[in-house]
């Protein structure tokens, strides 16, 4: 049985229709990403799982409680983290967690275990208000007060926003550790590179899920030839490139280009002289297997 | 558990405000600054005002009245009227600001009858220059009386008759006392009330204390007990300073006057509540919080401009204002003395609204972020 | 690229900056040469903010040479501002004033007026193709319009350099790279472009970086020279092995 379940959702404001007819589940223990870019819907998902907010249409359960109905039941299964929380920024670290403990009824010496990693982390700062902390230990007492009534599933919205690549990665080795213990992560994000961390990821854009799988297996299921083509002048060559015959599409991957074919056949050197006939000599051509973005560009255009 | 839930809250709450040094020194040195910067200019005013003598007598006693008052440096005789109807003329022309009017045959009554009237005529459109040079021309005549006593002619007296010219009720005395505490009130219970509510929206904390096993009613008194406090603290100190400092009267009972503030800051509360249902940022709460509660205090509430001197329209409007009740009540167990029986009817209307914006705004506190 | 001494258009020669003990920037050295684009990475609180001010006139530095476009960052921080474009994340267009507004008041902010005004911003809307949306007001533009709408408005008047402070982030991956496409362009036309940013994969699409950790810079490469160097298969992996050293915090 699905721990999270959203079935046919959907939720306007005033102009914008946030989310378009969701259905989505996450089972019990998974670490489930919601990957898509700012105004794809996350945050609006996130709330009506957290019974923030009521959808217009369709229905959500998680641990089977309806999120509408059972709202009071919910909130005290979930922990969430809101994507702009910034906690108490005159109160210290310590304090903060305490209070969080105290308003859900709990001690920080009760579920020690479970804040124990992320709070040594912090322990040197325990006495620092919040609002002095870095971007990163912000997040991690974020995570430590969304953790500290021992929550069945973890709700975090865009928790890695802003924060730099260290902690980003800290972070993530925290979730990790979480999902040992058995609590059920959903967590969104607007950075591709983290899908490969999850269990799962659902791409969402525009109010609307693009696909539901694990990571790795999108790459696999990636319709296309991809081949990645790297010459100084390429980037300025895009428009020529995107006109080849068996161009499907071609973006900038930092520095180096990702053509994906139609031509089931292409091979690199079929490209290198195409290349070749736009003045470009020389460009190494390689095959390649498809990334989280790769897929992600490919569901946006189909 | 639930108890142990709120403590908590309530420790928060008044960290919040100890950690913010600067916001907690404003709220308690402003209701001492504003009512000393309000008796300074009150009192600045009273010096060589000039002033309107109307002799009917035109004895020695009755010159030597005005030259007192003229050497008292309060006053500067500046013209002397021979008709009723210059009174008016004068007031109106605007340079006098108050007439002294001696009544036929003065020394004689004064010796003979050991009772002379003189009458004190202010222009009370300015109420609190009024009051005040009425109570300094009071001053002087009464000295002078006792010095005339003195002289051997003993139990002879004065009839001071003063009289308030286009506001009779005189409704502005040590109004500023009052008046400041209102403001106070207000400012420290509905406006900070609102924006540390707002404040937790913004952070984003509210979401988490909404997910929360907190009720509502929970978040709400928690967030608003301190400043009750507060704003009691603050009551205390104007009464205090008023009494003390301004020699604000108090006939009537303490408790009872206690009560009033108390039943006001509840109402103020209400209004920081709604404000704070109503408003998504701590910019918009602190708005809300100037433009429909300050403003309308200021000029309707009857602090600075007499309720009477308004046109019918703005009388009406000053119903709704609450500050009117808070003030009215408060003359009326502070100066004149009376006791609950007289004052039933402006508690019962403050608690009514009261319940009136509680009830508004439990409807519009939601469970969720909509 | 011509790497010449006559192409450098930022020159930075032991640029110190303190604030009382602490050593925000710590002795910074690196040229910026014309039509590249200079990616400048660091986690919060490694000193970005403070260089990126000090380039662009805003502070004064310690100690250290600065030179951009030319003009000295001691005695002629107006000439640089003069000379400088500027886009920031946090704040680029005003939401409330339409698209033809938001450029009409940028281009009077940079002196430009009339004839020439209008000349600059039909064409400046034209290359974006908004033609549709001049009136449209920027809250109701796309994120990634908004992104590029802002870059162009940062270059309105024609500036030699551009500093793009954590410029993209949250859009979808094409309006990102449509973006990055856009900053190819303008480089390649031979407008520098100077991108401050603690999103890694930015950086990849840079002509060179440079890493500060707490206030030092570590190092200074193309990105693929720096991958190779510390085996890296991204740059995100590059900045992890070099930032573990840091300690400080913001």
């Amino acid at each position: 049985m699905s721990i999270i379940k959203i079935t046919n959702v959907s939720k306007s404001y005033a102009t914008v229709k946030a989310l378009k007819d969701i259905t989505l589940s996450v089972e019990r223990g998974e670490l489930f990403g919601l990957i898509g870019p700012d105004g794809a819907g996350k945050t609006t998902l996130m709330r009506i799982l957290t019974t923030l907010l009521l959808p217009d249409k369709g229905s959500a359960q998680v641990c089977e409680l309806d999120v509408v109905n059972y709202y009071r039941k919910v909130r005290n299964i979930l922990g969430y983290m809101p994507g702009q929380f910034s906690l108490y920024q005159d109160l210290s670290v310590e304090e903060n967690l305490k209070f969080f403990a105290g308003v859900f009824g709990t001690t920080i010496e009760e579920n020690y275990h479970l804040i124990e990693d992320v709070y040594k982390m912090l322990e040197p700062f325990k006495n620092r208000p919040a609002g002095k902390l870095s971007g990163g230990m912000k997040q991690k007492l974020a995570l430590s007060c969304a953790l500290i009534h021992k929550p069945e599933v973890l709700i975090l919205d865009e928790p890695t926003t802003g924060v730099d690549a260290v902690s980003r990665k800290e972070f993530w080795g925290l979730l990790r550790k979480l999902k040992a213990e058995g609590i059920t992560i959903l967590v969104s994000t607007a950075y591709m590179d983290e899908a490969s961390l999850c269990d799962r990821v659902a791409l969402i854009q525009k109010g609307e899920i693009l696909g539901v799988n694990k990571p790795e297996q999108f790459a696999k299921e990636y319709p296309y030839r991809l081949f990645s083509i790297e010459h100084p002048d390429v980037t300025l060559k895009l428009n020529e490139v995107r006109g080849f015959n068996s161009c499907k599409g071609a973006y900038l991957f930092g520095g180096v280009l990702h053509f994906s074919s139609i031509n089931n056949n292409e091979t690199p050197e079929g490209i290198i002289n195409q290349l070749n006939g736009i003045g470009i000599s020389n460009p190494i051509v390689k095959s390649i297997d498809a990334g989280i973005e790769d897929c992600f560009i490919q569901m946006m255009e189909s | 558990m639930v108890h142990n839930r709120f403590r908590d809250f309530l420790v928060k709450e008044f960290k919040h405000i100890i950690r913010d040094p600067r916001t907690l020194l404003i709220v308690i040195l402003m209701p001492v600054l504003q009512l000393i910067i309000f008796g300074y200019v009150v009192s600045n005013e009273i010096s060589d005002a000039r002033i309107a003598i109307y002799d009917k007598s035109n004895d020695y006693l009755s010159q030597k009245l005005t030259q007192k008052l003229a050497a008292s440096g309060y006053f500067l005789p500046v013209r002397n009227i021979k008709t009723d109807a210059e009174i008016d003329q004068a007031f109106k022309a605007g340079d006098v600001k108050l007439v002294i009017v001696y009544e036929p045959n003065f020394a004689e009554n004064f010796i003979r009858n050991n009772k002379a009237d003189v009458q004190i005529i202010t222009d009370a459109s300015e109420p609190n220059t009024a009051s005040i040079l009425a109570n300094y021309a009071q001053a002087v005549i009464t000295t002078f009386t006792n010095e005339q006593n003195n002289n051997g002619i003993s139990a002879n007296r004065l009839d001071i008759r003063s009289r308030m010219l286009y506001n009779e009720e005189l409704k502005a005395v040590y109004m500023f006392v009052p008046g400041t505490m209102v403001l106070i009130l207000m400012l420290i219970t509905a406006m900070m009330t609102s924006i540390s509510i707002t404040r937790e929206k913004e952070l984003g904390t509210m979401e988490i204390l909404l997910v929360s096993p907190l009720r509502p009613s929970q978040i709400i008194f928690g967030k608003v007990l301190p400043y009750v406090s507060l704003a009691f603290f603050n009551t205390i100190v104007i009464l205090l300073m008023g009494y003390t400092v301004f020699g604000l009267p108090l006939r009537g009972s303490l408790a009872l006057l206690l009560l009033v503030c108390f039943i006001f800051i509840l109402l103020a509360l209400s209004l920081g509540i709604l404000i704070s249902t109503l408003s998504k940022t701590q910019a918009i709460a602190m708005f809300m919080s100037m433009f429909a509660l300050m403003l309308p205090t200021i000029l309707l509430s009857g602090f600075i401009f007499p309720i009477e001197n308004m046109p019918k329209v703005l009388q009406w409007l000053s119903l709704a204002m609450p500050p009117r009740w808070f003030l009215s009540a408060l003359k009326t167990i502070m100066i004149k003395g009376e006791g609950f029986a007289y004052v039933w009817k402006e508690i019962a209307i403050m608690l009514g609204m009261t319940a009136f914006f509680l009830a508004l705004s439990v409807k519009k506190f939601k469970v969720r972020l909509e | 690229m011509a790497n010449s001494k006559n192409d450098i258009v930022i020159e930075v020669k032991d640029l110190v900056k303190r604030f009382g003990s602490f050593v925000a920037d710590d002795h910074l050295t690196f040229n910026v040469y014309k039509g590249e684009i200079f990616g400048f990475l660091g986690a919060n609180g490694a000193g970005k903010t403070t260089a990126i001010r000090m380039l662009c006139g805003l502070l004064q530095p310690t100690s250290g040479d600065v030179k951009v476009a030319g003009f000295d960052a001691y005695t002629q921080s107006n000439l640089i501002k003069a000379n400088i474009g500027y886009m920031s994340q946090k704040f680029s267009l005003y939401n409330d004033l339409s698209v033809w507004e938001n450029i009409r008041f940028f281009g009077g902010i940079y002196g430009l007026w009339g004839k020439e005004l209008k000349y600059r911003a039909d064409e400046l809307i034209n290359n974006l193709q908004m033609n549709d949306s001049r009136d449209v007001l920027i809250s109701s533009l796309p994120l990634g319009w908004r992104q590029r709408l802002s870059f162009a408005v940062s270059m309105i008047h024609k500036p030699p350099i551009v500093f793009l402070d954590e410029p993209t982030g949250g859009v979808d991956p094409i309006a990102r790279r449509q973006f990055w496409e856009m900053i190819n362009e303008v480089a390649a036309s031979g407008t520098t472009v100077f991108v401050t940013t603690h999103y890694m994969d930015e950086a990849e699409y840079c002509h060179r970086v440079a890493i500060l950790v707490d206030g030092k810079m570590v190092a200074l490469n193309t990105p693929a020279n720096l991958k190779k160097e510390y085996s890296a298969s991204s740059m995100n992996e590059v900045f992890i092995s070099l930032a573990r050293q840091g300690q400080r915090v913001e």
